[in-house]
C-alpha cells in the first residue's frame, strides 16, 4: 500500500537539512507520496527506512518495458483508478494484429503501415507502438516465417507473438533476442513450456485465463517457475466484460494490493467494423488497458485513438501546453492581424480554430504562461505587458508586419496602456474576450 | 492469497428520470453504481442518444455534415420525421439557434410555432434547447415551455444567468429541465441547488456540465463528470444525482479534425470516417464518464454509438 506523506515523514531523519532540495523533511515527504521526488535525493536516510519506504513505492501494477532502444514501451506503475486523482502513468500501447496466414507482400505491407504510424499531436510523437503475431495457421514454420518478414521490416516495434503452441513461441521468438518481445498464450495447460519459453529468452508472457480467479492463480505459479513479467487476459470478449474484469483487476491492484493482479492487462478490440472496433479501443482506453489490440489501423482511425490517448494520460495537474512561437494560420501577409494569447494548448486550440473559421490568414503569438489561460496567468504574473512586450521584441516579428498592431485577449483589456509604453511604436488593440467573438471581430475590420 | 472480487456497493443512486409521453417516453439514470457497472449494482436504462436538429438550416454546420441532412434540414418539421422515421431517433433535441440576436434573431412566437409544429410531427421525446443566448433564452424558453405544455420534454438550458424564469417555466409547464454550468465540479452543484431552493423538483433536473470535443478538452468534461458520478454514489449527495448531458454534436462539428479535407492534411487519412469516429469516440468516452443523454449530429456516429452500447449492457 501506498504510504501517505506523514507517514513517510515519520521514517525520515527530520533534520530538515535542505540537501534533498525542499525546505524540510515534511515538505520532502509530500514529495515523496506524490512520486515528484525519490529517496536518494536523502543523504541521511536509515537502512531500515530505505526498506520499508522500497516496499511502499514498489508499484502496485508490475512495470513492463516491451521493445527495445527509443521506442520502448513501459507499460504499468499505475496507481490510482481515476485520472482526476493522479496521472495514469504509461499510456498503454496500441497493437496491430499481423496473421501468420497472411502472404509475405501484405505483412510487409502491414509493417509498414505501423512503421509509418507515427504523428505528431500537441509536441507529443504518438504512433501504433507494437505488432502482434499471431499464429492463426496453426503451424510452427508459418509462425516464424511471418516472424522473421515482421522482424526485418517492422525491426523497431515491440512484437507479441501470439501463439499457445511452445515449440512455434520458442522459434518465433528467437527472432527478436534482445528486444523483449510479448510471448502471449501461456495458459492452464500449458502454463510451464510457455513460462520456460518466456524465461529463457528473456520475454514477457502473457498469460489467459477464463475469469480472475484462475488468472490470479497462473500469475502466482508462472512467478514460481521464474518469469515476473507478466501481462493479463482475463478472457473478456465484449466491451461489458473488458470493464468489468480491468476494473476489478485495478481494484485488486491497487486497493487491495493483490500482486496475483498488479500487471498490465491486454485487451483484444478486433471486430468486423473498424468504426465499431474503434469505440470498443476507447473504452479500453479509459477503462484500465495497457495493451489494445487491433485489427486494421487506418490513418483517421489512429488519430481519433492517439488523441483519446492522450486526453485520458494527461496529468489533471499539469495543463497541456504548446511551444511559444508565432503561429502563421492561413498565409499571413505583411499586413494581416496580430493576434497574442497564452500557451494553454486549450487556449491555442480554441483562439487557433475560431480564427481558421473566420477565413482570415491571421499570426498568432503564443506566449509561454506555464500553460495557463489568459485570465488565470495575468492573475499570477505570468502575462504582464512586460512579459508580453519582451515577447514581442524577441520574436523578431516587428520585421515581417507592415503595421505594428497588436491584438490582446479581451480580458486583459486593463494591459493596452502599458503595452503601448512598453512597445513604443506600436498600436495595442483590444479583441474580444471570448475565442468565438474573433469571427465577428475580424469581419468587423474587413 | 486467494482473490475475491472486489465488487463494491455505493450508498448513492442516479434519480430516474422519465422523458415524452406515451409508448415514446424514455428513461434516464436509474443506476447506483458507475457507468457499465452492471456487475454489482443496477443499471436499468441504457444511455440514450438523441438527433440534434434546428429551427432554421444548418448554413453553420460544415459541409461534412450539412450534405448528409440536405433535402430535409431546411425545414424542422421534415427533418425531426426524417430522424424519427427513417434514422429510427429515439428521441429528438430542436436547437433554436435561429432565435439568436446575431442569427436570424427569430421571436418567441416563432419559436413556439416550431416547437408545435414539431412537437405534432413526432411522438418521441424532445429537448428544447436555446441558443445560448442567456438573454434571449430567458424569453425564448418561457414561450417554448408553454408551447408544449404536458409534453415532458426536456427544456434548456438554464445557467446562472438565467435560471430562475427558466426553471419557472419548465416548472409550470411539466418539463424537466438541463442546467448547464462551465466545467466545474463546484459550479455545477451551486446551480443545482439554487434551482432546487425556487421548489423546482431534484428528480426532474438533468446536468450539463459542459461538453469538449475529443483532443479539445476532452479530459476535463471527462473528469467532470466522473467526479459528479463518484458524488452521487459514494457521497449519496443529492445535488449530483441527477443524469448527466453530453451536448457532442456542437463542439464535435466544430474542431479541425471533423473538417480538414484529405487532400490539405493527407496523414489524417479520410475526412468522412474521423469525423465521425471524432464524434461517436467523444461520446464513447463521455459515456465511460457517465453521460446518460447524448446529443449528437450524424446518423453513423450514433449508429455506432449504439452498436457499442449493445456490447457494453
Amino acid at each position: 500500500m501506498a504510504l501517505s506523506g506523514v507517514e513517510i515523514f515519520k521514517l525520515l531523519p527530520k533534520t530538515n537539512c535542505k540537501k534533498c532540495g525542499q525546505p524540510t523533511c515534511l515538505a520532502f515527504a509530500m514529495k515523496l507520496a506524490q512520486r515528484q521526488a525519490t529517496l536518494d535525493l536523502c543523504p541521511d536516510v536509515s537502512e531500515e527506512a530505505k526498506q520499508k519506504l522500497g516496499e511502499a513505492s514498489a508499484p502496485p501494477v508490475r512495470p513492463i518495458t516491451l521493445g527495445a532502444g527509443d521506442k520502448a514501451t513501459k507499460m504499468g506503475e499505475e496507481t490510482v483508478l481515476f485520472r482526476h486523482d493522479k496521472k495514469f502513468v504509461n499510456p498503454c500501447i496500441f497493437a496491430l494484429e499481423v496473421k501468420d496466414t497472411l502472404s509475405e507482400a501484405e505483412i510487409t505491407a502491414l509493417c509498414d503501415q505501423v512503421v509509418s504510424s507515427e504523428m505528431d499531436r500537441v509536441g507529443q510523437k504518438l504512433r501504433i507502438d507494437g505488432i502482434m503475431l499471431s499464429n492463426a495457421s496453426g503451424d510452427a514454420a508459418k509462425l516464424e516465417t511471418a516472424a522473421k518478414t515482421v522482424a526485418a521490416k517492422a525491426a523497431a516495434v515491440a512484437v507479441i507473438i501470439n501463439t499457445t503452441n511452445p515449440q512455434a513461441a520458442e522459434t518465433a521468438v528467437k527472432l527478436f533476442a534482445g528486444k523483449k518481445p510479448l510471448v502471449f498464450g501461456a495458459n492452464a495447460s500449458n502454463l510451464e513450456a510457455m513460462a520456460t519459453v518466456a524465461k529463457n529468452n528473456k520475454a514477457a508472457l502473457g498469460i489467459s485465463a477464463a475469469g480472475l480467479e484462475e488468472l490470479s492463480v497462473l500469475t502466482e505459479k508462472a512467478k514460481g517457475f521464474g518469469v515476473e513479467d507478466l501481462v493479463l487476459d482475463s478472457g473478456a470478449q465484449t466491451a461489458k466484460a473488458i470493464i468489468e474484469n480491468n476494473t476489478l483487476i485495478r481494484r485488486a491492484a491497487i486497493k487491495k494490493n493483490f500482486k496475483p493482479l498488479g500487471y498490465p492487462v491486454i485487451s483484444f478490440a478486433q471486430r468486423g467494423d473498424s468504426l465499431l472496433e474503434a469505440l470498443v479501443a476507447s473504452v479500453c482506453i479509459a477503462k484500465y488497458s495497457s495493451i489494445v489490440v487491433l485489427s486494421s489501423i487506418e490513418k483517421w482511425k489512429n488519430l481519433a485513438l492517439f488523441t483519446l490517448r492522450q486526453n485520458i494520460y494527461t496529468d489533471p495537474q499539469v495543463p497541456m501546453q504548446v511551444e511559444q512561437k508565432i503561429y502563421n494560420i492561413g498565409d499571413p501577409k505583411p499586413d494581416s492581424p496580430l493576434f497574442v494569447t497564452t500557451n494553454f494548448s486549450l487556449t491555442y486550440f480554441i483562439v487557433s480554430g475560431e480564427i481558421e473559421n473566420s477565413k482570415a490568414s491571421c499570426r498568432l503569438a503564443v506566449m509561454d504562461s506555464e500553460g495557463l489561460s489568459v485570465l488565470t496567468a495575468w492573475a499570477a504574473g505570468k502575462f504582464t505587458a512586460g512579459k508580453i512586450a519582451q515577447f514581442i521584441i524577441d520574436s523578431g516579428i516587428e520585421k515581417e508586419v507592415a503595421n505594428k498592431e497588436l491584438i490582446i485577449p479581451g480580458y486583459v483589456a486593463i494591459l493596452s496602456g502599458s503595452l503601448e509604453e512598453k512597445l513604443p511604436g506600436w498600436k495595442i488593440t483590444v479583441g474580444p474576450r471570448e475565442a468565438n467573438a474573433i469571427p465577428a471581430f475580424l469581419k468587423s475590420r474587413a | 492469497m486467494a482473490y475475491t472480487a472486489p465488487k463494491e456497493t455505493y450508498p448513492g443512486k442516479v434519480y430516474s428520470v422519465t422523458i415524452g409521453t406515451g409508448d415514446r417516453a424514455a428513461t434516464l439514470g436509474g443506476e447506483n453504481v458507475l457507468p457499465f457497472h452492471s456487475f454489482e449494482g443496477e443499471t436499468p436504462n441504457r444511455p440514450l442518444v438523441a438527433f440534434e436538429i434546428q429551427d432554421v438550416p444548418p448554413a453553420d454546420w460544415p459541409e461534412n455534415i450539412r450534405k448528409v441532412f440536405a433535402g430535409v434540414s431546411d425545414d424542422p418539421v421534415t427533418w425531426a420525421k426524417y430522424c424519427q422515421n427513417e434514422l429510427k431517433a429515439k428521441a429528438i433535441a430542436l436547437r433554436l439557434v435561429g432565435t439568436h440576436p446575431d442569427r436570424e434573431n427569430r421571436s418567441a412566437e416563432d419559436a413556439a410555432k416550431t416547437v408545435r409544429d414539431v412537437l405534432a410531427a413526432i411522438n418521441v421525446p424532445l429537448i428544447i434547447l436555446g441558443s445560448n443566448h442567456a438573454e434571449k433564452d430567458s424569453v425564448i424558453l418561457v414561450a417554448v415551455a408553454e408551447a408544449a405544455k404536458d409534453k415532458n420534454c426536456i427544456i434548456g438550458k438554464a445557467q446562472e444567468a438565467n435560471y430562475k424564469t427558466i426553471a419557472a417555466a419548465a416548472m409550470a409547464n411539466n418539463h424537466k429541465l438541463v442546467a448547464m454550468s462551465e466545467l466545474d465540479i463546484n459550479l455545477s452543484k451551486q446551480l443545482n441547488i439554487l434551482i432546487t431552493q425556487m421548489g423546482f423538483e431534484k428528480e426532474r433536473v438533468i446536468t450539463d456540465p459542459m461538453c469538449s470535443a475529443l483532443g479539445y478538452g476532452l479530459e476535463y468534461t471527462y473528469s467532470v463528470m466522473e467526479r459528479i458520478r463518484l458524488a452521487a454514489l459514494t457521497q449519496n449527495d443529492q445535488t449530483m444525482q441527477q443524469p448527466l448531458l453530453a451536448d457532442v454534436g456542437m463542439y464535435v462539428w466544430k474542431v479541425k479534425e471533423t473538417q480538414a479535407s484529405e487532400s490539405d492534411l493527407p496523414q489524417w487519412g479520410s475526412a468522412e470516417e474521423r469525423g465521425i469516429l471524432w464524434e461517436a469516440e467523444t461520446a464513447t468516452a463521455l459515456m465511460i464518464a457517465g453521460a446518460e443523454l447524448l446529443i449528437m449530429r450524424h446518423p453513423k456516429a450514433a449508429a455506432a454509438v449504439e452498436s457499442v452500447i449493445e456490447e457494453l449492457v
